[in-house]
């Protein structure tokens, strides 16, 4: 190794040298690569992502045309989907934090030595391909499915109910898909608690009950915040559990978007329904920013 | 210690309270339980589906089990390709993300610059923009410069080296936190320049963070479907060429490669884990 030439040797030292002299100059030379990707491939699209929503016309001879009633009419266009996302989105986000938090909290309490073994099955469904993870959900609540047997024969479902293209087959897939950017966050802020801060709690006399909401709860809340987030956005934009599980009828913002860039060829109305799905998250996430301060939010 | 304290607070819990804890002890494990089962039953269905000998077209009901799709997994047309199309590009993707995000990690950690603001939002906002408008956003930068750029291969390889240079620059920058600068000052102390220290000193203890990086973003391209099908033309990666062939009828063979891809990541996770957990053990050991 220590002879494979000069060369590499008097290159690395001219590098070094040059970073001597210039010290000022070397968080941008780390940066630059990165940062360089990261403007054209994900900031100057988004540019033209604005630059095509104001733009009128049938493909392929689109023009632009400071065309901002594309936005007015997409909204009144779309309002169903764009309100279904958001309430499917709304409802996957409580129903995931219900079911994960006291798994979680399970894992981080009382789980031991085999915490991290636990935390294995909730990271496995990443291991699976989020579209055959889906499909998976398809075999379980077909209608001859043991599931729609099961809730038939308990009568929540009438003798020719199914399950499948329903609301609750739709928001059932997008819980679970995302069911572990909500477990994740939860398990590290739970997972932090110093347990003798529980222990004072109690030495203080309060009860399991109090000594939850008034020392554990609060102190998860950042990973509350954080769960919240992480699931409650890629839930908004999804399509793919409405288009597998769902119907036309249960089509969300992101099925529109989705069907107008790549089957009808209609970009600018595409691209005004993804400027309006970023700017109402980015409006959420502005919300939660003023509530809970950037550093936690950035980390 | 904890055998001496145990005694005092049972001993005051009435008999009644303590089968109440007792009980609530065991309904939040028996929850605990029937939460992984949950998470586990679509992975079980794939898994065994993949056995599955359907009569007809439709993979839906189990008609009896059969080890041939395993054996021939690339009967279908089209699968081979699109397994080798993902490996590749997450490879790659992986290799050009890692190395790209490893020295930004770097950049921010280590340095006051103006513009730190900016970079922090340039790295934040990508992973909190829904896939959708990423991919969305891209293709319209795509279609505007169609002169350079032809959807395929290589606008897939860009579009995934984008998505998972933030998810390196946090892994990185977490582990950069709690890095003793110490051992650097030592190795210039003894004569090493930048470079050298850097290769012998610094990038040696950053290793498991880039592997941990390298690991996550190879499982993100290997996984993304939205992104990747706005981006890819008429080149099909695996979770595309699934999109695809869903519309008809999923053959067996899909589930083969899925179950293949759970098995080998599992492998890998379940090793860590308990490599982790003996030697949790071994130190405990050694402590007593």
């Amino acid at each position: 190794m220590s002879d494979t030439g000069g060369d590499t040797r008097v290159g690395a030292s001219v590098v070094s040298g040059f970073f001597h002299r210039h010290r000022g100059l070397t968080p941008y030379l780390l940066l630059a690569p990165g940062l360089f990707w990261l403007a054209v491939f994900f900031a100057i699209p988004l540019g033209f992502l604005g630059y095509q929503s104001l733009q009128s016309g049938v493909f392929p001879n689109f023009e632009f045309t400071w065309a901002f009633s594309n936005f007015p009419d997409a909204l009144s266009t779309y309002r169903p989907q764009l309100v279904r996302s958001f309430v499917y989105a709304g409802i996957a986000t409580v129903v995931a934090l219900v079911l994960a938090y006291p798994l979680v909290y399970w894992i981080a309490f009382r789980a031991g030595r085999w915490r991290n073994l636990f935390l294995l099955f909730i990271v496995a469904p990443f291991f699976v391909t989020y579209l055959i993870r889906t499909l998976a959900w398809l075999n379980i609540l077909a209608d001859e499915g043991p599931v729609v047997g099961l809730l038939r024969s308990l009568h929540v479902l009438d003798e020719d109910g199914r399950l499948l293209a329903t609301s609750v087959a739709v928001v059932s897939g997008i819980t679970y898909n995302f069911f572990p950017f909500m477990a994740l966050p939860l398990y590290v802020s739970l997972e932090q608690i110093d347990p003798r801060l529980l222990e004072a709690a109690k030495d203080l006399y309060a009860s399991s009950t109090q000594a939850f909401l008034r020392v554990t709860l609060p102190l998860s809340a950042p990973g509350i915040v954080a769960g919240t987030l992480l699931t409650f956005i890629p839930a908004a934009g999804d399509f793919i559990n409405a288009r597998l599980l769902g119907t036309p009828n249960q089509a969300m913002i992101g099925n529109v978007i989705q069907a107008k860039f790549l089957e009808s060829l209609d970009y600018p109305t595409a691209a005004t329904l993804s400027f309006v799905l970023m700017a109402a998250i980015l409006g959420a996430l502005l919300v939660y920013a003023r509530i809970v301060g950037t550093e936690r939010l950035t980390g | 210690m904890t055998a001496l304290a145990e005694p005092v607070p049972a001993s005051r819990l009435g008999a009644a309270a303590r089968a109440w804890c007792f009980a609530k002890r065991h309904v939040l494990t028996v929850y605990a339980l029937l939460a992984c089962a949950y998470l586990m039953l679509p992975i079980a269905v794939v898994i065994l589906f993949s056995f599955n000998d359907p009569a007809g077209r439709f993979n839906y009901v189990w008609q009896g089990f059969t080890i041939d799709n395993w054996i021939h997994w690339d009967g279908v047309l089209g699968i081979r390709d699109a397994v080798r199309i993902s490996l590749e590009i997450g490879v790659l993707a992986t290799l050009v993300a890692t190395a790209l995000g490893t020295l930004m990690a770097m950049g921010i950690v280590r340095y006051r610059f103006s513009g730190r603001a900016v970079t922090n939002l340039l790295v934040f906002l990508p992973m909190s923009t829904p896939e959708i408008v990423l991919g969305a956003s891209l293709l319209t930068l795509f279609l505007n410069l169609t002169s350079v750029f032809q959807l395929g291969f290589w606008t897939i390889f860009i579009a995934h080296v984008m998505f998972i240079v933030s998810y390196v620059v946090v892994t990185v920058k977490a582990r950069l936190i709690g890095f003793d600068r110490h051992l650097e000052e030592a190795a210039m102390d003894l004569g090493a320049n930048e470079w050298t220290t850097f290769r012998k000193v610094t990038l040696p203890l950053l290793a498991p963070a880039m592997l941990a990086a390298s690991l996550l973003g190879f499982a993100l391209s290997i996984d993304d479907f939205v992104i990747t099908y706005f981006n890819a033309g008429g080149t099909q990666t695996f979770p595309v060429f699934v999109w695809g062939i869903a519309r008809v009828a999923v053959p067996p063979q899909v589930n083969v490669v899925a179950s293949a891809i759970f098995l080998v990541a599992i492998v890998i996770a379940l090793a860590s884990v308990l490599w982790q957990i003996v030697r949790a053990g071994r130190t405990r050991e050694g402590a007593a």
